[in-house]
């Protein structure tokens, strides 16, 4: 059987992970660190030690900012904001189940609405996402909704868009054919 | 004239409306023309990325595919899209087999991809291409005594494209210097705002946009500019929920940089989709009208 850090290692975004030296730059460098339950350099540790299950219902990298500023300075071409994706697509992929994080359940909500628009379509995303996680909460968002409508920035309707045809037929066939 | 393929991108069609209309204003006068690419969808983008990077990118590939027809670069005002398509483009460089997939994907609609499309950030091109030096020839309103703070924040610059230092980017402030205006200092200029996780994790993304308010204040800034969609949003649309949480009062417009070129380029507010942003302008503008006037009576 595969050990857990050949599986990193062969997902797509993790293809670095061995070339670590646990130098901590990335940790550092990283400005949601606080939030993480395990920061990146010490996440790297527990996969090298096999610790699939806390590394994979661990809050960590849904918290990651996408920020790339632990990618610029890690000494080794880690790249760890891409294994941060790579980690997130295995818990998906894997149905973990998170605590303490509502950022899968966004995630989720902004991709099917591209699969259904073909374009992201933020009000379509937000009921999605309120109606997943906590609808009261919405609520709260109101007046920043409101705020964007009145200042035109907030299409009710989404845009029709020829492609998304397209989009659901590539997905399909990619799909069927994928070998990763 | 030079001619660019055009991915708006989703936001600049809808909450970054203002930076849609404003860079489709300033392109005219610039002498560069925005063929927007057909039937575009959206570019893959991080959250698609995170769940399924592969899938994200065949999502990349069909706008990349489609691009490669009209044999332009393909541009974009968007660093989250350009980030996205342009890392399709090398992952797909690099993984021949995961590319023979994708196109046999894209064959189903017809279509396919060569590899062939540069993909390019429309900051890049204004600063390689058009240069701040045309661009302070074209200008009509200097915005002399302006204190503007230039904000990349992250996918503008990082990872390192080889455009602009990653660490220590200069080209926003040399575009801010082209129009007259001054670019404060602002040692956090390319920090994290907190992105898209603003909607699941608003605490941790306040925090880190009050720190950038904050800076752009203590070092004099009337305004901010950034070119990014995102950042605009939570700087500018979530300032409120700053100084209520904080107890401050910071009143800092957050104009897309194409505005700020527009103004100074002469260009009529609205066109530039001014009364989109939300801390309203209106202290820039006002201190362009001053201009104006110091400029007609000093004749
Ligand atoms: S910066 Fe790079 S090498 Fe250093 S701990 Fe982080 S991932 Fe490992
Ligand atoms: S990219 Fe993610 S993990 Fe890396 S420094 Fe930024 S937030 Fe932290």
């Amino acid at each position: 059987m595969k050990s857990f850090m050949e599986e990193v290692a062969a997902t797509p975004g993790g293809e670095n992970i061995r070339a670590c030296i646990q130098c901590g730059m990335c940790t550092g460098s990283c400005p949601a660190a606080n939030k993480m339950e395990f920061p990146p350099r010490k996440i790297i540790a527990m996969i090298r030690a096999g610790m699939r299950d806390e590394v994979l219902s661990s809050n960590s990298m849904w918290y990651c900012l996408s920020c790339y500023m632990c990618t610029v300075r890690c000494p080794q071409d880690v790249k760890p904001t891409e294994l941060a994706h790579a980690l997130e697509s295995l818990a998906n992929q894997q149905g973990f189940r998170v605590k303490g994080t509502r950022t899968p359940a966004m995630y989720r909500s902004f991709v099917s609405s591209i699969k259904g628009n073909g374009r992201v379509h933020e009000v379509g995303i937000m009921l999605r996402y309120y109606l997943m996680t906590n609808p009261l909460a919405a609520l709260k968002m109101w007046s920043q909704g409101l705020k964007l409508f009145v200042h035109k920035r907030m299409p009710l309707m989404p845009n029709k868009v020829k492609g998304k045809q397209d989009l659901a037929k590539i997905i399909q066939k990619f799909t069927e054919i994928r070998t990763t | 004239m030079k001619y660019y393929c055009y991915f708006p991108g989703c936001s600049a069609e809808a909450t970054a409306v203002g930076l849609g209309v404003s860079v489709q204003a300033i392109a005219k006068s610039l002498d560069i023309e925005l063929i927007e690419l057909e039937d575009w969808t959206c570019c893959g983008s991080t959250p698609y990325g995170s769940l399924d990077k592969l899938e994200s990118i065949l999502i990349a590939a069909r706008n990349l595919a489609l691009a490669e027809k009209t044999g332009l670069d393909l541009v974009t005002p968007c660093p989250s899209c350009f980030l996205t398509l342009h890392q399709a483009n090398l992952y797909l460089k690099e993984h021949p087999q995961l590319a023979t997939q994708v196109n046999e994907a894209l064959a189903v609609v017809n279509l396919i991809y060569h590899g062939g499309v540069q993909v390019r950030q429309l900051i890049e091109v204004l600063y390689h291409e058009v240069t701040p030096e045309v661009i302070a020839s074209k200008v009509k309103l200097p915005l002399n005594g302006l204190k503007v703070a230039p904000y990349y924040g992250c996918q503008m610059v990082r990872p390192d494209y080889g455009f602009d230092n990653p660490e220590s980017p200069q080209s926003l402030d040399r575009i801010v210097e082209s129009l007259g205006a001054e670019a404060v200092p602002y040692p956090l200029k390319n920090r994290c705002c907190g992105g898209a996780l603003i909607i699941p994790e608003e605490d941790l993304a306040l925090g880190l946009i009050r720190k950038l308010l904050g800076n752009a204040a203590e070092n004099g800034a009337q305004c901010i500019t950034t070119v990014c969609p995102l950042c605009q949003m939570n700087l500018d649309a979530y300032q409120g929920s700053v100084n209520s949480k904080f107890k401050t009062n910071y009143n800092l417009p957050v104009l897309f940089t194409s505005q700020l070129i527009g103004l100074a380029l002469g260009l009529d507010p609205i066109s530039l989709g001014l009364n989109t942003n939300i801390v309203s302008p209106r202290k820039v503008l006002d201190s362009i009208s001053k201009v104006m006037l110091e400029a007609k009576s000093g004749t």
